[in-house]
């Protein structure tokens, strides 16, 4: 999701100042994804795309409800995430406050609602890819994070950035040159 | 008076002293994906300011009705509802810019600049200054938006605006576009050359 379709910048960028909370974030935007891919996809089978309501009887074959598609996606995953919220609160207290304010972000990763786009682009022939892709590209985003995390960590100590490049300058030219290195991979085919 | 020279900080810092791009580090995803040429990137930039400007005025108007759990759900439909209205309104009137921009304008909804902004100010103050602040957050996005498509466009494309502007006779002479200004990960480091002059003058910005 990072290197090749550049979603999840923003939190990328601003919180991968070290390993672990950007370890916890990538978990997150996994469960995250593995969760609200196929609820969206069957939203989108069932319910939003064109024809899809003819389930409900031969005469609503023709409702297309495709341009309500954006606002529910994101219904969906801001209910989600508030779900999930709550229920790591429940359960699990110790992950909720190392987690701390990035669950409640996760709402507004673009990797998340951008899954849910590229999948309705894509025509996912089954709710079992829909979970698999949000396994793949969430694993995908957790690794990236962490290696940027891992490298900022180092940055310190082994070099000599000029003063208006550190922090932030450094980051973004980091993910470039990590970006045009993924690029090497594009040629391959499975 | 006092009124008068706050509306105007808070018009004009987000241009430069606190740009949510470089600054407040929000917005970056559609910085990289649509600034490959200049003309989506300044529809991209009107459109964010439209829905920005709107979005805070409505949530500053509801924000003493809203409850705090469920705060960021209201948030994200208002912006959902404008973002459907202004992909409609593309769709119609800039098709090709709009097809261009494909699911990036769906992605307004989750652009950070958006949400921080109603997180960080909307809910906090009227509906006038409000309406400023996304004007200015929104222009301050947009400039970056335009500057960056400007150098990506002209160095990858040679073209600006769809218009040859590099001369033929350049080529003749053995120049050939950047093939990798057109790809994103440029736009990375472009935006890190525009903080690295921008903090070059403002010491204060600098961190270690």
């Amino acid at each position: 999701m990072i290197f090749a379709y550049f979603l999840g910048m923003c939190s990328f960028i601003a919180v991968s100042k070290n390993v672990k909370t950007a370890f916890g974030l990538g978990v997150a935007v996994t469960f995250m994804l593995v969760v609200t891919l196929p609820v969206n996809y069957l939203l989108q089978t069932y319910v939003l795309s064109a024809g899809a309501l003819s389930w409900l009887g031969p005469e609503y074959a023709d409702v297309d409800l495709s341009f309500l598609s954006l606002i529910m996606f994101i219904a969906v995953i801001a209910s989600m995430t508030q779900l999930v919220e709550m229920t790591v609160e429940k359960y699990s207290p110790a992950l909720y406050s190392s987690l701390g304010i990035f669950l409640p972000l996760i709402a507004v990763n673009c990797a998340i609602l951008g899954g849910s786009l590229f999948m309705q682009q894509r025509d996912f022939p089954s709710v079992w890819t829909a979970v698999c892709a949000g396994g793949g590209w969430g694993l995908g985003w957790l690794l990236a994070i962490t290696a940027i995390a891992a490298i900022r960590e180092r940055l310190a100590t082994y070099s000599n950035i000029p003063k208006p490049l550190r922090g932030v300058g450094i980051t973004f030219i980091l993910t470039a040159l990590m970006g045009i290195a993924f690029m090497s991979f594009l040629g391959i085919k499975i | 008076m006092a009124d008068k020279i706050k509306a105007k900080e808070v018009l004009f810092n987000p241009l430069s002293k606190n740009n949510p791009v470089v600054v407040q580090i929000l917005g970056i995803c559609s910085v990289l994906a649509v600034t490959a040429k200049l003309e989506p990137s300044i529809v991209m930039g009107v459109s964010v300011i439209a829905v920005l400007a709107f979005a805070n005025v409505i949530i500053s108007l509801l924000r003493n009705t809203i409850p705090t759990n469920i705060r960021i759900i209201v948030q994200l439909v208002v912006v959902a509802g404008l973002v459907v209205i202004v992909d409609q309104v593309l769709k119609a009137y800039a098709y090709d810019a709009s097809k261009q921009l494909s699911v990036f304008i769906g992605l307004i909804i989750t652009n950070c600049i958006l949400m921080g902004r109603l997180e960080a100010f909307a809910m906090a103050n009227k509906p006038w200054p409000s309406f400023l602040d996304g004007v200015g957050n929104g222009i301050g996005y947009a400039v970056i938006l335009v500057i960056v498509g400007f150098f990506r466009e002209l160095l990858g494309s040679g073209t600006l605006l769809g218009y040859q502007v590099i001369p033929q006779s350049f080529y003749n002479a053995g120049y050939v576009n950047n093939g990798l200004m057109i790809l994103p990960p440029m736009a990375l480091i472009l935006v890190a050359c525009i903080i690295w002059v921008q903090r070059s003058y403002n010491k204060d910005l600098q961190e270690d």
